[in-house]
């Protein structure tokens, strides 16, 4: 683009990001914030009822600074394949594969109860690794991070999967992989430092 | 834009250097929340392709009224009434309709409805500070707010922030959830916020600055601030070589 006199060749360029700021919850999760009556709940707040198939699970972990201090005013998104490996895009009686969670601003933990995802299709007919697709917004985020979380007793398919796959530095896999007991997965998230997450430009 | 669009087989790669950096050292809290290493790139799967829809149906009446969604009956906020809307588009041009769109902002005096907020200007009993609403089948979107004042923000020893309405969105897929913050053209804050300054070209600052349109604006009611939303574009499974996208 540097140095070109033509035209550009698509007349438009994205919103450039801005941070969602310490205050996100009040748009985005406002009754967890107090504000009460506007919406009826939160969005985003469930993803399973009685009905929905598949493994239940519940994901936890906290997002951790460059200090190792946890953020409490952080918000994650999740967006996942059913159980059976597929996508959703508008939510039924018996699942929603779209979420949101707030940090709690004592304990910076943010939690999902939902189901283990089924494994969806690379675009070349591989089969991925059963994971969660994860956004992370707040103060101090110029721009939204993309991770994904992954299974630890997902082992050999996680061997297979063409984007763990991508990741040059083969230490840096487990920054990906959620540790659980088939019931309860945990997984921090780090900002920075040793064992900084891997993050996505996708 | 037939009622059942083609799958998308992947988003125009996002330009890094026309969004902020992740580190931006003159807005303090990003030292910290920064990731330092590279990021990992992959071409998009149905993962990144794919996301929520949301219907109209889930809208209530006063959703996108923040002038009466947290009045007392026969009350409203209290401040400079206007009306912000526009559209939302994709890279090519292309309307994106039927998208959430949600904001929150602080009151005329520039104090947000948080207990973390503990600016002197004074909470207003009839202004809650969060609205939504989903783009029409042209991209269309508005609602009804009062403008946010300034406020100041613990960062330099006296930065304070241009009066902003903090905006989320989402797309056709997930890759393309943004957030972003509008500003108000002619506020000399602007340039002075370093939050602001996170962006380093000046056109990409001028597109989250939302023009007066006295067009729009109705009489004896409420200015119009007109404020379209870029998200990236598409390509189709079907059209992949399709130069203007789909
Ligand atoms: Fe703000």
């Amino acid at each position: 683009m540097t140095g070109s006199t033509l035209p550009p060749l698509y007349p438009f360029r994205e919103s450039p990001s801005q941070t969602a700021g310490p205050y996100v919850h009040i748009g985005l999760t406002p009754n967890v914030c107090g504000i009460t009556g506007v919406y009826a709940a939160d969005l985003g707040a469930t993803m399973v009822s009685a009905t929905t198939k598949g493994q239940r699970i519940t994901l936890e972990g906290r997002i951790i600074d460059g200090s190792g201090a946890p953020l409490k005013d952080a918000l994650v998104e999740i967006w996942q394949a059913d159980a059976d490996g597929v996508y959703h895009a508008r939510a039924t009686e018996a699942f929603c594969g779209w979420a949101r969670s707030a940090a709690d601003p004592d304990t910076g933990v943010f939690r999902f109860e939902t189901v283990k995802p089924g494994r969806v299709p690379f675009p070349d007919g591989r089969l991925q690794a059963p994971h969660i697709n994860v956004w992370i917004v707040a103060r101090g985020i110029n721009l939204g991070l993309n991770t994904r979380i992954y299974f630890a007793d997902e082992a050999e398919a996680n061997e297979a999967d063409p984007v763990l796959g991508r990741i040059e530095h083969r230490d840096r896999v487990a920054t990906l992989i959620a540790s659980g007991d088939g019931q309860t997965y945990c997984h921090d998230i780090h900002l920075q430092g040793p064992q900084e997450t891997v993050f996505f430009d996708i | 834009m037939s009622a059942n669009p083609p799958p998308i087989a992947g988003f125009f790669p996002r330009d890094r250097t026309w969004h902020p950096k992740a580190l931006t050292p003159d807005y303090k809290t990003s030292v910290l929340r920064s990731p330092a290493r590279p990021l990992v790139a992959f071409g998009n799967t149905l993962s990144e392709t794919t996301g929520p829809a949301f219907g109209h149906d889930m809208l209530g009446p006063l959703d996108n009224d923040l002038t009466l969604n947290f009045a007392r009956p026969g009350m409203s906020a209290i401040g400079e009434r206007i009306i912000v809307g526009g559209r939302v588009l994709d890279e090519a041009g292309r309307p994106v309709p039927n998208v959430l769109i949600e904001f929150w902002q602080a009151n005329a005096g520039g104090r947000y409805r948080h207990k973390k907020d503990g600016y002197l200007a004074p909470l207003d009993p009839d202004f809650g500070g969060c609205g939504r609403t989903i783009s029409d089948d042209k991209g269309g979107y508005h609602f009804r707010t009062v403008r946010p004042g300034p406020y100041p923000w613990p960062n330099g020893p006296n930065d304070w922030r241009p009066a902003h309405i903090h905006f989320s969105v989402f797309g056709h897929g997930f890759a393309q959830r943004l957030i972003t913050q509008m500003y108000f053209e002619g506020d000399p804050l602007i340039a002075r916020c370093p939050i602001v300054r996170t962006i380093n070209d000046p056109k990409a600052i001028a597109q989250l600055t939302a023009r007066l349109d006295m067009n729009a604006s109705v009489p004896m009611d409420a200015l119009a601030y007109r404020f379209d939303i870029v998200l990236r574009g598409s390509r189709s499974t079907l059209f992949d070589n399709r130069m203007e996208g789909n």
